[in-house]
Formats: C-alpha cells, structure tokens, sequence
C-alpha cells in the first residue's frame, strides 16, 4: 500500500512537470547562492587559518607590546632574564608586494618551526642565517627578493616569504624595532609578564582574520538572504503542489492511509527533491564561487593585505552544508502544507475554504510578526551595539517588511479599486487583490531583492561619490616620486628643487599603533596640506599646532575603533601627544596618525624619506617625468602620476564591490524565477476567473495583456514599497554596518537615476516574468476556456 | 434569411479531435429564433446541445455551416468581432454561475453593461429589485447561496438589455422550488425586455414553459 501511494502522490510531478522544474530550479539556485559564498569563505578561512599556524598557532604564545614598540633590547633583556623568547618580525614589504616574516631560528620554539624549515645543524641554515635563504608557499617562490632563494614550504600561506630577522628588518625598513616575542605555550613563565607588554595566548584569533570577519559576515549575509528568497519560489512551488494535490490528500485518506503515513510519504518525496536539487545547487555554487573568487581575492588583498588564493578546492564542509541547507529549506518551505496534511481531518481536506480560512489565519500572523521584526529593528537600532547588532537591524528591516508586504498590497489595491472606474478598470485592480495569495511569496522575495539593490546601490554610490572627492583632496600632489636610497633621494631633491613648486617629502615609519599595526608620518608644513587635506573634526589652528609639536592627527578608523575625540591623548613612541585633528582615510584597514616633520624626526630619527610628493603645473608633468627617468635613470614604478594612483584606488574600490553587485543581480534574477514561478502555476488556476470575463465580450488578447498589466503593476508597487525599505537599508549599512565593519562612516548620498533603474529593474522583472504567461494565455485555445464552463457539470 | 429572425443556423456542423479520431458532435443542424421567441434546446448528454449555444456565442468556431444574428453571418468574424458581438448583443447565463469572484455583487450586475457602455443604474437597480437581490449588492459571489448567485448572473445578462439570452442549463445546480422560482423570474424578464431566449435543458417541465423545443440526438435535430 506505501508503495502505491507515494506512486500516486508522484504522479502529480509527472502531470505537472513545470512544477517539478521550478521547484528543483529554486531550491538549486537558493542552495548555490548560499553554498557559492560559502565555499568562498571557507577557501580564504582556510587561507588566514594557514596563515595564522606559520609559526605554530597553538603552540606558541606571543608576547607583544601595549604601550611602546618592541625591541632588539626587549628581547636581550628577557633572555638574560631566562625568559625562552624568540624574536619575529612581521610586514608588509610594499614593493615586492608581499608578507615578510623574519625569525630566528636559533631561538624559535621547536613547536613555532613550519614543517619542513631546517633546523639547528641543517646545512641550509648557515644560508638561511646569512640571509641568503629564505622560504615561501610553492605558489610564491617565483617571486623576485633581490639577492634571496626562495624554496618552496607547502605549510606557509600564499604571498609570504619567510626570512631570517635580520634580512626582514631589512626588507621592512626597520632597526632594532620586533613585532613579538614568541615562546613554547607548555612552558612556564619565569615571572611576571614584563610592564608594557601583554601575553597573547596560542590560537588566540589573529589580526587578519579579525579585519576580515566583517567582510565575510558581509557575505554570508548576501549569502543567505540570496538562499531566503530561493526559498521563496519553493514555498510558493510547494504549496501549489500540495493545493493541487488536495483531492489526492482526501482519496489517499478515505481509502484507509493514516494522517502519519501519509505525511510521512510527502516528506520522504520531498527530501528526494530536496537531496537531488541541493546536489545541482552545490554543483552551481561550485562554479558561482570559482568565477567570484579572484574579485573577492582582490578585494581581500586591496581592502586589508590577505593573501587568498585565486582557485576554488571542493572541501566537505561546505558541500555538506549545502545540502544540509537545501534539505533544512525544503522542511522550511513545505513544513506548512505537510502541517496541513497531518492535522486536517479527511474531508476537511478536500474543502478549499478550510484552507483559505487556514491561509487567511496564517496572513494575519504573518503580517502581525512582520510588524513585531520591524519593532525589534528599531529597538535594536536604538540600544544595539556592534556588527552583529547592525546585522540584526539589516534581518529585521527585511524580513518584517517582507512579512507586512501581503498585507499592505492588499489595502492598496481595495484602495484603488474602490476608486477605479466601475467595469473592467474596477475588475482589473479586484482581480489584481484576488491574485495577491498566489503571489505573495514571489513578491516578498521581489521586495527582498529590489530593497537589497536600492540599498546596497546607494551605499555604493554614496562611497563612490565621497572616495571620489576625496581621492581628489588626498592626492593633491601631481607627482610622486620613490627613491631607491636616502643618497638618491638627497640628490633628487636637489635636482627637483629649481624645477618643481615644492618637493614634499613622505616620511614613515611602521609602528604598532592603538594595538595594531599602523603607520606614523611625518608631514612639512605646506599649502597642499593645510588646503586640502580631508579633515572631518579638527581644533582651531590645527595645523600651527601639528607644526609646533603639540599635537597628532589620527585617521578615522582609528579614532573609531579605539573612542578617541579631539584632545584625547594618544600613545606614541616618544611620549603622548593629544589628537588634535581626524581625518577621512577611506580604503585603509589600519590605523593611522600623522605628526609635524620635527616633532616625528625627534621620535623616530632612524626613519628615512625615500618617497617625496611634488606639486608642480600639471602641464609640465609628462616632461618632467620623462627628464627624472633619464637623469636618475628610474624603472618605471618609481614615478606614479596623480592620474595613475587615482585611477588604481578607483579600481581597487569597483572591485571591492563587484561580488556585492554579482551577488545583488544573482538575487534579483532568482526573484524573477520566483515570480515566473508563481505565474505559471497559477495561470491554470485562474482560468475559472478568467473564462467568464471572455465569454462576456474581452477578447483573449486583450485579457493577455490586462494580465501582462497586472503582474507588472503588482511589481511596479512592490517596487514602490521597496524604495523607502532600500534606502533605510543604505541608512543602516552607512550609518551602522560600514562603521562597525571599516571604520568609516560616509555621508549618504540619495542618486535619483539609480531609483529610476530601480523602478526599471522591477519593470523588467515584472515584464519577464509575466510575458510566458501571458503569451500562453493569448495562445490558449478557446476549447481550454470552453472547458471551464463544461467541467462546472 | 427571415426579416424577424434574430438568429437563424444553417446545416451546422462541428468536429473535435480526439485521441479515439474525428468526433463529430454537430451534423447540419438547422434552425431558427424570431425575436421576443423562447426556445429549449433538450436532448441526452453529449447530443451537442452545449456545443450549439457555446458556437452562437461565438465561443467556439463551427466547420460547417453558417449562424446569422441579427443577420450578421458570424463564420466572417474575427476573434475580436466574435467577442463584441458577446459583448453587445447577447446574454449568458451558465449553469455554474461564472461570476466573477473579485467583484462584489453590484459590480457583477452591472460589469456586461458597463463593458458595452449601455450601463442603466435605473434599470440595473430595477433587476437587482425584481431578482430580490438588492439588498446583497455589497455581498462577494462566495457569500451568497447557489439560488442567489444564479439570480446575479441571470441580471448580469440581461442589464445591457441583450437582444438573445443564451441559457445553459441555467437552473441545473439547484433545487426544484429554486429552480422554478429563478426560471419564473427569467422568463418574466426576458418577455419584459422582448428578447429572446435560448435555453439548453434537461428537464422536460422547464422546457415545457417555454414557447417551443428543439430536440438534438446525436448531433442532429430530432424533433
């Protein structure tokens, strides 16, 4: 008898084969959406975890400074003091455009030492010591460190070379400055951990992975409302199969199948499909992540320096958590009408009003717990704190919006169709409510999508917009100029000085800063500074007071992250100095402060200016170029004109967006697929409706384009509502995401032309997804309407 | 064709195709429909009784043959002229009702008229009096009972005041006494606004109220 019936419950896949198709397509896209990202997250998890383990992640303890920088000193004090640290050097050299991690191997902890790397006594390590040798990934040993071999490690990340100390405080341009000290995690500790530093214990979460976190939650949001609205075309497919199934339901009960078998049965049908289409949606996901990978790659690398590699690996954790998703979404999706099956006694089944009945009970609910999210949005805009608080906002806003949408349809098309003029206009909009049922849950996963673009296009745009200006006030110098030692720079600066309206010199150095790694410049007093650099809080007479010592900008990040206000002070190498101006540093994860040239050449007299910015009439850029290449006889990438750093930050920045418009757009088509969906079930469902409306004197093309009409109208008000929701979502994303994820907070900017390619892209989705039905609604024989009026008897 | 005939059909003829082969359901069925002249069509299921009125209103094409209403030869018309004339000179009333569910009751009554612009609200409200429905007009089609919903579609016909009134076993879903009490009121009407009827039927007793009858069998005139 099982047998029997679960053949007859499939039958109806067979006599509805499009059904089938969209159910398996939806649950297959909402899975690769959602599996696609993931993949993405694990591969660069993965990539940070190797990098994270260099040194031996949980074996290995770190001591670091909290107040002023580490030393060579530091470490010769502790080891005359017993202490067994070991001294690392960690960079970012900009020119080779890699990681450099400097050891000691003499000293490095057994369980610090990579697999592979040759220890005391080896014959390598005389090379190593003298800094001939060094390390990296076989993917990064092609890479060119002048006067270095690099062999191949398989356990180092990609984009890092691992170097004697010596030889990386060479290539980090640094003296006798450590970034840790790292000691055995079995072994005790001689005494109390020295003032001025902090013990970070093995396995403790890496800066890296922490920077990253944000971008990835970030993701994983894209990811997951992406998979939400995939589950909205299920749900709708889903609930059309069990309404449709309904006298089947009643039959299969009558002749004797318990309430439990037979929801047993649709829920062993249903994780078939389930298992079949999230096996095709983690094949997709596959290829959605490989063709998003390198952009994320980039972007990870651009916005914060982490090296991931460019190609995708099939790891298990993710393909089973695809399934699990497309199994979890399908119990989601279906659980109401399986709900339905096991709980209505047999004749209530077959009885259409009990549904409705059900179904309007159920819209109540829905709308009420719509409003309930709204509420909890708000409040936890209100007393919220931190990226999982803004997340929380962002989940809210969507989903009680989605949840009210029904319901506010609804009151708007009663609204117009009282209005309307009696006839077939009042018909047009009646029907327009009547159809809302069908296609409410394709119209929440519209509203979902179109929301999500306004909002993420105006955040967008409005980054666009402020990096734009201020690339133009931060690039102010037309020329920029490296020099490849202080005797090159000193007889450039010579040179340039009768030619040029004023060299600039850029001097840094690379410190820990507020707990992490930063820069600190050094700044003249110029024009170019005072007049254009972006400053968003400053104390009168700002830049007097930088150039008489008595005061530090600092980025904006960091005086985010960290609380600083004007007059706070800030701990520097040196003494503290109070913050005196913040300023805009778009783009840049880490921390920054800048101080007048001699209060920054008394704290760091080692630092060296090989890099100089040079104002000059930008007619006379190209030829003094050319004339500095041929008298310094330079390679190329030690002149960058304004133009050319402009235009590659500007890069940087479109590719930092382009997964979040891939992912936007990928959305968007899956909520056309779930409109198209709903449109084509339904369209044998309302041929009852429609049939009459014919027999009475409209003509077949004329109803095929009323009901064109209708769909794009319901998607051109869904649109409607979708604006105010987007543009709070680019509120909440400005005002609370981006600055809990960046550290920058930007002005939001409102585009009138991207809200009307918004009302264009929901035209477009409308007009798509309604253009089938209405097509075959045009074609359809009369017999097929004929036969509503002959199937009555 | 006669001068006072509002509808008159010549050797009609209709075929389907099924999977069992050609199924011919009309064979040159002839006959005629003065105006103010009621007239039932009975005969068994499947004799091609609903096929005929389905192919006078321009529902369906025919294969052979000719129907004139009004003397316009319906065979020369497009999809587009089929539905006006459905729209301006005809009535229809079915016997599952086929209101339309989104409207309520008043704009069910009055939706034909309004589609061929000859909405009357004077005589709208007259129908909706005579029918005893005037106090369900705010009502939806699912509130109302099998009788009460019979009797909307019945005004719906005849509130453009239609010159022909198609009548498919209008009275078929319900009880006798409703029956006799919706077709008392039909015919009253339909002799008010002097059109004239068509009605596919099953029962002899309405048939018999009716001015004349036509009996189909197999596809075929019989009587």
């Amino acid at each position: 008898m099982t047998w029997t019936a679960l053949s007859a419950l499939m039958s109806h896949w067979r006599r509805h084969p499009l059904q089938l198709i969209l159910m398996i397509l939806g649950l297959a896209l909402a899975t690769a959406l959602w599996t696609g990202v993931q993949a993405i997250n694990a591969e660069a998890r993965a990539a940070y975890d190797k990098a994270a383990t260099v040194l031996g992640g949980e074996g290995v303890n770190r001591l670091e400074a909290s107040t002023a920088p580490l030393t060579m000193q530091d470490f010769a004090r502790l080891r005359r003091a017993g202490w067994p640290a070991s001294p690392v050097i960690e960079g970012r050299d900009r020119t080779l455009g890699l990681r450099v991690l400097g050891v000691d191997p003499l000293t490095l902890p057994q369980t610090a030492v990579p697999a592979g790397m040759p220890g005391v006594g080896a014959g390598d390590l005389a090379d190593f010591l003298a800094g001939k040798l060094g390390y990296a990934s076989p993917q990064s040993v092609g890479v060119a460190v002048p006067g270095v071999v690099l062999k191949p490690l398989p356990d180092l990340p990609p984009g890092l070379v691992l170097v004697d100390i010596g030889l990386g405080a060479q290539l980090l341009g640094v003296d006798q400055q450590i970034s840790a000290l790292l000691m055995d995690s079995v072994a005790d500790l001689p005494g109390p951990i020295p003032a001025g530093m902090v013990l970070k214990r093995g396995g403790a979460e890496l800066g890296l992975s922490r920077l990253t976190d944000s971008f990835h939650l970030n993701l994983t949001a894209f990811g997951f409302l992406a998979f939400v609205v995939g589950i909205f075309i299920v749900h709708a497919t889903a609930g059309l199969a069990f309404e449709h199934r309904r006298p089947v339901f009643r039959t299969l009960r009558a002749i004797g199948l318990s309430s439990r078998l037979l929801a047993v049965l649709v829920m062993v049908e249903m994780l078939v499909l389930a298992l079949i289409a999230g096996a095709l949606g983690v094949g997709l996901g596959y290829l959605v992540a490989g063709a998003l990978l390198p952009d994320v790659a980039a972007t990870l690398d651009g916005l914060y320096g982490a090296s991931v590699p460019g190609s995708l690996s099939l790891r298990p954790g993710w393909v089973l958590a695809g399934m699990g998703m497309a199994v979890v979404g399908t119990g989601v999706a279906a659980g109401g009408g399986l709900w339905q099956v096991w709980h209505l006694p047999p004749l209530e089944t077959a009885r259409p009003q009990a549904w409705a009945k059900a179904r309007a009970r159920m819209d109540r609910v829905q709308a009420g717990a719509g409003l309930a999210l709204l509420a909890v949005a708000g409040g936890t805009l209100l007393v919220g704190h931190g990226l999982y608080a803004g997340f929380a906002v962002l989940a809210g806003l969507l989903l009680g919006a989605a949840l009210v949408l029904p319901w506010v349809l609804a009151r708007t098309l009663r609204s117009i169709a009282r209005r309307a003029r009696p006839g077939l206009a009042q018909w047009f909009w009646a029907d327009a409510r009547a159809e809302l049922p069908g296609l409410r849950l394709a119209l929440m996963a519209l509203l979902l999508a179109l929301a999500a673009n306004v909002g993420v296009g105006t955040m967008v745009g409005s980054f666009r917009a402020t990096f734009t200006g201020w690339l133009d006030q931060r690039m102010a110098a037309e020329l920029y100029l490296n020099a490849e030692s202080q005797d090159q720079a000193a007889r450039m600066q010579d040179w340039l000085a009768p030619r040029v309206d004023a060299v600039l010199p850029v001097t840094l150095v690379e410190r820990d800063l507020l707990g992490q790694p930063g820069r600190i410049y050094g700044v003249v007093d110029h024009a170019t500074y005072r007049d254009h650099w972006p400053m968003l809080e400053q104390v009168p007479g700002v830049w007097d007071l930088l150039h008489q010592g008595k005061g530090v900008l600092v980025n904006e990040q960091a005086a985010r992250r960290s609380g600083l206000a004007l007059g706070d002070p800030l701990a520097l190498p040196g003494g503290e100095v109070p913050v005196i101006g913040i300023y805009s540093d778009y783009g840049n994860p880490e921390p920054q402060a800048i101080l007048g040239i001699a209060a920054f050449q008394a704290r760091f007299p080692e630092a060296k200016a090989l890099r100089f910015a040079l104002r000059l009439p930008p007619e006379a850029v190209a030829g003094l170029s050319a004339d500095l290449t041929r008298t310094f006889d330079l390679p190329p990438e030690a002149i960058s004109d304004q133009a050319t750093i402009k235009a590659f930050s500007l890069q940087v920045f479109e590719r930092t967006f382009a997964v979040t418009g891939a992912l936007n757009v990928l959305t968007l088509a899956v909520a056309a697929v779930a409109l198209l969906a709903s449109l084509l079930t339904l369209s044998g469902l309302r041929l009852p409706g429609l049939a009459p409306v014919w027999a009475l004197g409209v003509t077949q093309g004329r109803l095929a384009g009323l009901e064109f009409a209708r769909s794009v109208v319901l998607a051109l008000l869904t649109a409607v509502l979708a604006l105010p929701l987007g543009l709070m979502l680019a509120w909440v994303l400005l005002a609370v995401v981006n600055v809990e994820a960046f550290g920058w907070r930007l002005p939001m900017q409102v585009f009138p032309m991207d809200l009307v390619w918004l009302f264009g892209m929901a035209l477009a989705t409308g007009a798509l997804a309604a253009a089938w039905p209405a097509v075959q609604l045009y074609r359809r024989r009369p017999t097929d309407l004929l036969r509503v009026f002959a199937s009555a008897r | 064709m006669g001068g006072m005939d509002v509808l008159k059909i010549e050797a009609l003829g209709k075929a389907y195709a099924t999977a069992e082969g050609r199924v011919e359901v009309l064979r040159g069925v002839s006959l005629a429909l003065a105006k103010g002249e009621s007239l039932a069509l009975t005969g068994e299921s499947g004799s091609g009784k609903s096929t005929l009125l389905h192919l006078v209103a321009g529902l369906d094409r025919f294969d052979a043959g000719e129907i004139w209403l009004d003397g316009v030869a319906m065979s020369g018309l497009s999809d587009a002229g089929r539905a006006a004339v459905r729209r301006d000179r005809i009535g229809l009333v079915f016997q599952q009702f086929n209101l339309i569910p989104s409207l309520d009751v008043g704009a069910n009554l009055a939706f034909q008229a309004r589609l061929c612009g000859r909405h009357d609200p004077d005589w709208t409200r007259e129908l909706a009096e005579a029918l005893d429905i005037a106090g369900l007009l705010q009502r939806y089609p699912e509130a109302l009972s099998g009788g009460q919903q019979q009797r909307v579609a019945i005004g719906r016909a005849l509130a453009a005041r239609p010159g022909l009134i198609l009548a498919d076993e209008p009275t078929g879903n319900l009880d006798e006494a409703a029956a006799d009490r919706v077709m008392a009121l039909m015919l009253g009407l339909v002799a008010k606004t002097r059109a004239s009827l068509l009605m596919v039927t099953h029962s002899e007793r309405l048939a018999g109220r009716l001015d004349r009858r036509v009996h189909l069998s197999a596809g075929r005139v019989s009587g």
